[in-house]
């Protein structure tokens, strides 16, 4: 029995880039999604949503697709530094943000759609910008949901499998993720390997799950207004 | 150094003409107002509905106005021709939100301290300490507004709202969660304040009390309009329209026609249809201004009527009318009558009266009203 520390720590690495990266892109975007009266914002909601229902076979062919020498963005990229994104780490981090957009913008936008409107309202009588609102009120009063954001994403992209594979193939110590070395094992029959790597998935998503779920029930506690006394 | 607000004027007066429709299928609604308002407190009263909220919102910036001009002194900040809308943060607004809205995870200094962003840290603390102080809510400042009673939390969303030094104050409802006493004594700290700053404020309210409590001049607004408009006590006291009566608790209210008008005696007797098709009831009232013939209303408030249970003689009243009690019901300390006396009246007594006088049902009474309290109205 042994386990694969260097596709933990690939996992690990991979997970910390796109849940960080997912968060730079997705507070603007869910931000939009909240706050915007745009008449075809349910095709955007749509299609951040897509990941969620597709196979990620099917998602993890377009990227491969797109991502290859065929394409532009392929082209472009082999241009300017020699080598395709397929089969790359980089081109893992640019599935792996697709796959998780939606668990990451999803409760973002929850969060921000139910701030108080009328906090918003309050803070622009008070004086504030826009964008001193965003960072004073909307941003503290969403922290569960953008925690909730983080970790689901974070713990997605540990644990993905088909996009991996379509993108990244099993390389060791390049796109070779812990969901791929457990699949490797069980085809080796090393049971006890794969028992003992996903046995760790396991407790590590818990854990994580459990901390989004203490955080939120702690700050609805802190902030709730009781009835007027 | 820097001030919060842009300088304004002492004394200055706001001035809005507003129109705005919300052409919402059956349920369209649309505001239409024209006023001024003086330093000093003006009550907006009005049902729900009426277009109090719809109106703050627009001199606050919250919504935007089809057309009109809103203009504090001199200062512009809506001119609809002239396509000048200040934004809601530069216009020095303060408005008080009728759920108060208070930061939930800011402190009650840091709720206080919100609006001051542009000033320098230590004075921001010191401005924020000191209306706090004269809120006398100093005590609290580390608490989270969660954890303050409803009345603190008033004074917090007050303080937060002034110390920003506006030039007009709105206030939607902001004490209608409270009870009488810490209400009167949150009244008498706004009064306080505006006795040293002299701001218009717009005191948006259902409460009579807090009319009477507060008011140097009330507006009553009507389906967005401004139907009646003076002192509390020309307004409430003798209202001349029929809702503003239904508002402030005109329990009676009748049709009536101008059957005799007696100069010499400075009354006149209106004639009001009964119950029964052909029976009427006559009633003596002040002398107004209205021809033989013509229709208003008349209200009468249900405590302002007697109760008798045999002919009242030599009295000073002018109107002394039999009739039979309907029913009785008992609304907390006092009782209200049903009583037919051609038409049907409601009258209210103390539970000591219905025992004195022993009322029941199917009782026979005399009602006695005084001119004074038969109040005539437009409809």
């Amino acid at each position: 029995m042994s386990i694969d520390w260097q596709s933990f720590r690939l996992t690990i690495e991979l997970a910390v880039i796109v849940s960080a990266i997912l968060l730079g892109v997705g507070l603007p975007l869910a931000y939009w999604i909240a706050f915007s009266r745009w008449h075809w914002k349910f095709l955007v909601e749509a299609i951040v949503a897509l990941p969620i229902v597709l196979p990620p076979t099917v998602l993890g062919f377009y990227v491969l697709v797109a991502l290859g020498s065929q394409s532009p963005l392929g082209r472009w990229w082999q241009s300017l530094t020699g080598h395709t994104l397929a089969f790359t780490f980089t081109g893992l981090v640019i599935g792996s943000i697709l796959y998780s957009l939606p668990f990451a913008v999803q409760p973002f936008t929850a969060a921000f759609s139910s701030v108080d409107r009328k906090l918003l309202a309050a803070s622009a009588t008070l004086g504030a910008s826009p964008l001193r609102t965003f960072f004073r009120v909307v941003i503290p009063l969403s922290i569960p949901g953008l925690v909730t954001g983080v970790v689901l994403a974070f713990a997605h992209t540990m644990g993905e499998f088909g996009v991996v594979l379509m993108v990244g193939g099993n390389i060791p110590g390049v796109t070779r993720t812990v969901s791929i070395d457990i699949y490797d094992q069980v085809q080796a029959s090393n049971y006890a390997s794969a028992n003992a790597t996903a046995l760790l998935l396991l407790i590590f998503c818990f854990a994580a799950l459990t901390v989004v779920y203490g955080l939120n029930r702690r700050s609805a506690r802190l902030w709730t207004m009781g009835p007027v006394k | 150094m820097p001030t919060p607000q842009p300088a304004r004027p002492a004394d200055a007066i706001l001035n809005a003409r507003i129109t705005k429709t919300f052409p919402f299928g059956e349920r369209r609604f649309s505001l239409d107002v024209d006023f001024s308002a003086t330093p000093g407190f003006t009550i907006l009263f009005g049902e729900s509905g009426s277009g109090k909220t719809t109106l703050l919102n627009c001199i606050a910036g919250l919504a935007m106005p089809d057309a009109g001009r809103i203009a504090v002194g001199e200062r512009v900040i809506f001119d609809a021709s002239n396509d000048v809308k200040v934004p809601v943060a530069k216009r020095g607004v303060g408005y008080v939100l009728q759920d108060l809205a208070l930061f939930p995870h800011l402190t009650v200094e840091q709720n206080t301290e919100y609006g001051l962003a542009r000033l320098p840290r230590s004075e921001r603390k010191q401005r924020a300490l000191a209306m706090l102080h004269q809120f006398r809510i100093d005590h609290l400042r580390q608490q989270l507004p969660a954890e303050i009673s409803g009345g603190e939390r008033q004074r917090v969303a007050l303080a937060r709202s002034l110390v920003t030094d506006p030039c007009v104050l709105l206030l939607d409802e902001p004490l209608a969660a409270l009870d009488a006493a810490t209400k009167a004594k949150i009244i008498d700290d706004l009064r306080l304040w505006n006795q040293a700053h002299r701001i218009p404020i717009l005191y948006v309210t259902h409460s009579r009390e807090e009319v009477m409590a507060l008011g140097e001049r009330v507006m009553v607004l009507e389906q967005g309009r401004i139907i009646a408009q003076g002192s509390p006590h020309q307004v409430l006291s003798a209202p001349t329209h029929e809702s503003v009566a239904q508002l402030v608790g005109f329990e009676n209210i009748f049709d009536a026609t101008v059957w005799l008008v007696h100069e010499d005696r400075g009354t006149m007797t209106w004639r009001l249809p009964g119950i029964e098709a052909g029976m009427f009831v006559l009633l003596e009232t002040p002398l107004i201004r209205a021809e033989q013939g013509s229709h208003l209303r008349v209200g009468i408030r249900a405590g302002d009527i007697l109760l008798a249970i045999a002919k009242p003689e030599g009295l000073s009243a002018r109107n002394i009318i039999p009739g039979r009690v309907l029913s009785l019901e008992r609304r907390d300390m006092l009782i209200s009558l049903r009583v037919n006396c051609g038409v049907e009246m409601e009258v209210h007594v103390t539970l000591a009266a219905r025992d004195a006088l022993g009322l029941v049902e199917g009782r026979e009474v005399w009602l006695v009203i005084k001119t004074y309290s038969c109040h005539l109205m437009q409809k």
